[in-house]
């Protein structure tokens, strides 16, 4: 079986002393962010990308990768016990999660919480050894209009977790393409959009724009919003499940996690869409519709397994075909290409170390998680307590101190508090930043390939229509569109986000 | 005329700026021809795209609104600490070294907050330079001295 053997070498590598100790530091952070609210995977991990340098490439990705998986456990431990989304994709943990804590059944919640995305998080991994060489063996076979044609698709892809209208979540993805355009054109060598400011020429920074948009211009709402967090003050007694509550969960835990795993493979998809989806999906087929939102455990059991799994599957199209499928993802993205290392079929091959390391390590981290985190939910919950004010400071200084050593030049830091100020426009704006983010990273690839492909077919574009796998792109593209901007489907949509 | 969607008709007018300044500057940069594109062509068409959809939105929001009529509302202060904190860091960062501008960037932007206390905010800013120093300076070696330039001198 070469599975086995991919795997077995994976393993080998995951468990060094040293990749052993950075997968443990990455969970480790994913689950102290993801249990902060107002910072998550994309600001730690452009956070920490600059301390990464100095690692080899595997540990570098280890760790990151941990981080993201990380926070969906963090996450629903400050929802269960908060009441307050530690992370995005534990908005809905909190409608039965924080119940059941009311009615004292806290630790089952935490446990079944754990326990799902244990189970998840291994379903996954192996979904993610199992498709990518047959998926990356499909890239192969990609030609500049395919690779063109797949990125139209990602990119209307993630309008659909942009909440909000329509012609602006068009509109940023358009303003990401444009930003990415800024620097030296790899073809021509020319200069573009860069006002002959010599620190441009290479581009914006991904690491500003990401911490501009996501990082500082957070900071600034939630100090406008000024949010108050109460604390349950219960103590935690009983982490186990009783079998009743078991065997009930059980099934929601496997029908979140094959709902988690497709939509994570998707584009635009990812931890968010997921367990969102999971727990309507839950509500719709339990024979007591009523009792969700009143602490059944079913509706902590799916969407935390449905966000992990996603988490974990979302790695697919990085890694096997180079699209990164969501703002994390993105980042991760842009941490491989800053070790030198071009997501994308080619992956598995010339490094196959590293490819099935970074799978093998996510199995290991699962597994820290499950040990870890539930001994350590108490030290978690008494983070909690440490004020904004006294919070935000130290992330802004982490991320000042994280932007100078990406290059050792000041420019990234001012450029970074404007990238923030144009979040902060955004943001009063409701222009969604994911998509434009997508955009970027995506831009000069996109270029390229729309280059070449009209190059080969002499000016022809028909060549992106009459190619079957490339027509097959824009045809989904097309009816993700249409079906985004059906009116029944924008209200469900519409009200999916209000109710975060 | 009476705009009834303040946010779409900013937006619009935020993305025509954008298009329209992407299609200027990329008129300045060979465009070339469909077969064989030069660095302007992509550019040019994005911002075509961008403009268009800028004056779409502009339209739409002269359209009657079904809810009542909303304005942006923004605060001024905590925006405006939090950016110059951090644009001061940068700019003190060598001169000050990490000491010097850690503690105005943890000052600075703590003044933000409705809840700002001054001696707080000290004790914040001393417990944060030792985590600096023990994790910066000694573990990951960071590249810019720990003492401001005027004390490393003398010593």
């Amino acid at each position: 079986m070469e599975l086995l053997s991919n795997l077995a070498l994976g393993f080998q590598t995951a468990v060094s002393p040293l990749n052993l100790l950075y997968c443990l530091v990455g969970t480790l952070i994913g689950t102290l962010i993801g249990v902060l609210p107002g910072i998550g995977p994309v600001q730690t991990i452009a956070i920490l990308l600059p301390t990464t340098f100095g690692l080899p490439p595997v540990s570098a990705l280890i760790m990151l990768a941990g981080i993201y998986y990380g926070a969906q456990y963090g996450g629903s431990t400050t929802s269960i016990l908060v009441n307050v989304p530690g992370e995005a994709s534990s908005v809905v943990t909190c409608l039965d999660g924080h119940q059941m804590a009311r009615q004292g059944r806290a630790g089952a919640a935490l446990t079944i919480a754990a326990l799902g995305s244990f189970f998840a998080g291994s379903f996954a991994t192996l979904i993610l050894a199992v498709l990518a060489v047959p998926l990356s063996e499909l890239a192969f076979k990609f030609g500049p209009p395919e690779y063109f044609s797949l990125m139209v698709f990602g990119l209307i892809g993630s309008i659909v977790l942009a909440s909000g209208s329509l012609i602006k979540a068009v509109g940023m993805i358009i303003l990401g393409l444009l930003l990415g355009m800024i620097g030296t054109d790899v073809t021509s060598g020319a200069q573009r959009f860069v006002f002959g400011i010599s620190e441009l020429a290479d581009g914006i920074g991904f690491v500003s724009l990401a911490m501009g948009l996501f990082g500082i211009c957070d900071i600034v709402n939630s100090l406008e919003k000024r949010e108050k967090r109460d604390i349950l003050k219960g103590r935690l007694t009983g982490l186990w499940l009783s079998r009743g509550e078991l065997k009930e969960s059980a099934p929601a835990v496997l029908r979140g996690t094959l709902c988690g795993s497709l939509l994570g493979i998707l584009p635009g998809g990812g931890a968010i869409l997921a367990s969102f989806t999971a727990y309507m999906l839950e509500k719709k087929i339990s024979p007591q519709p009523d009792s969700f939102g009143k602490g059944n455990i079913r509706g902590v059991a799916a969407p935390e397994s449905a966000n992990n799994a996603a988490a974990q599957t979302s790695f697919v199209p990085l890694l096997t075909l180079g699209i990164p499928p969501n703002v994390v993802l993105a980042m991760m993205a842009g941490a491989m290409m800053i070790h030198g290392i071009q997501p994308g079929p080619r992956v598995i091959s010339s490094n196959p170390a590293l490819f099935w390391g970074v799978i093998a390590s996510m199995w290991v981290g699962n597994a820290i998680l499950v040990l870890l985190n539930l001994p350590l939910v108490g030290v978690w919950v008494r983070l909690l307590s440490v004020p904004y004010r006294l919070l935000y400071p130290a992330i802004l200084l982490f991320c000042c101190i994280g932007l100078y050593s990406v290059n050792n030049n000041t420019f990234d830091i001012s450029l970074t508090a404007l990238c923030g100020l144009l979040g902060y426009v955004f943001y009063k704006l409701e222009c969604e930043p994911a998509p434009l983010i997508l955009g970027f990273i995506l831009g000069p690839m996109m270029e390229e390939n729309l280059r070449r492909g009209m190059l080969h077919s002499r000016g022809d574009p028909s060549v992106f229509f009459t190619r079957p796998l490339s027509l097959a792109f824009l045809l989904m593209a097309a009816a993700m569109l249409v079906i985004v901007a059906l009116p029944a489907i924008r209200r469900g949509r519409e009200k999916a986000f209000q109710e975060e | 005329m009476r705009i009834h969607r303040l946010k779409d008709f900013y937006t619009g007018l935020l993305f025509l700026f954008f298009g329209a300044s992407a299609m200027a500057l990329a008129t300045g940069y060979q465009i070339g021809n469909a077969a064989k594109m030069g660095p302007g062509y992509f550019p040019f068409a994005l911002g075509a795209l961008l403009a268009a959809l800028g004056i779409i939105l502009l339209i739409r929001s002269l359209r009657e609104a079904k809810e009542p009529k909303e304005r942006p509302s923004f605060q001024v202060k905590p925006l405006a600490l939090v950016l110059s904190s951090v644009v001061l860091f940068g700019l003190v960062l060598r001169p000050l070294g990490l000491l010097g501008s850690t503690v105005l960037l943890v000052l600075l932007s703590s003044m933000g907050s409705h809840e700002f206390r001054m001696k707080e905010a000290l004790w914040n800013a001393a417990v944060l330079v030792l985590i600096v120093f023990v994790v910066f300076v000694c573990f990951l070696e960071f590249q810019v001295p720990f003492w401001p330039l005027f004390l490393a001198r003398r010593t």
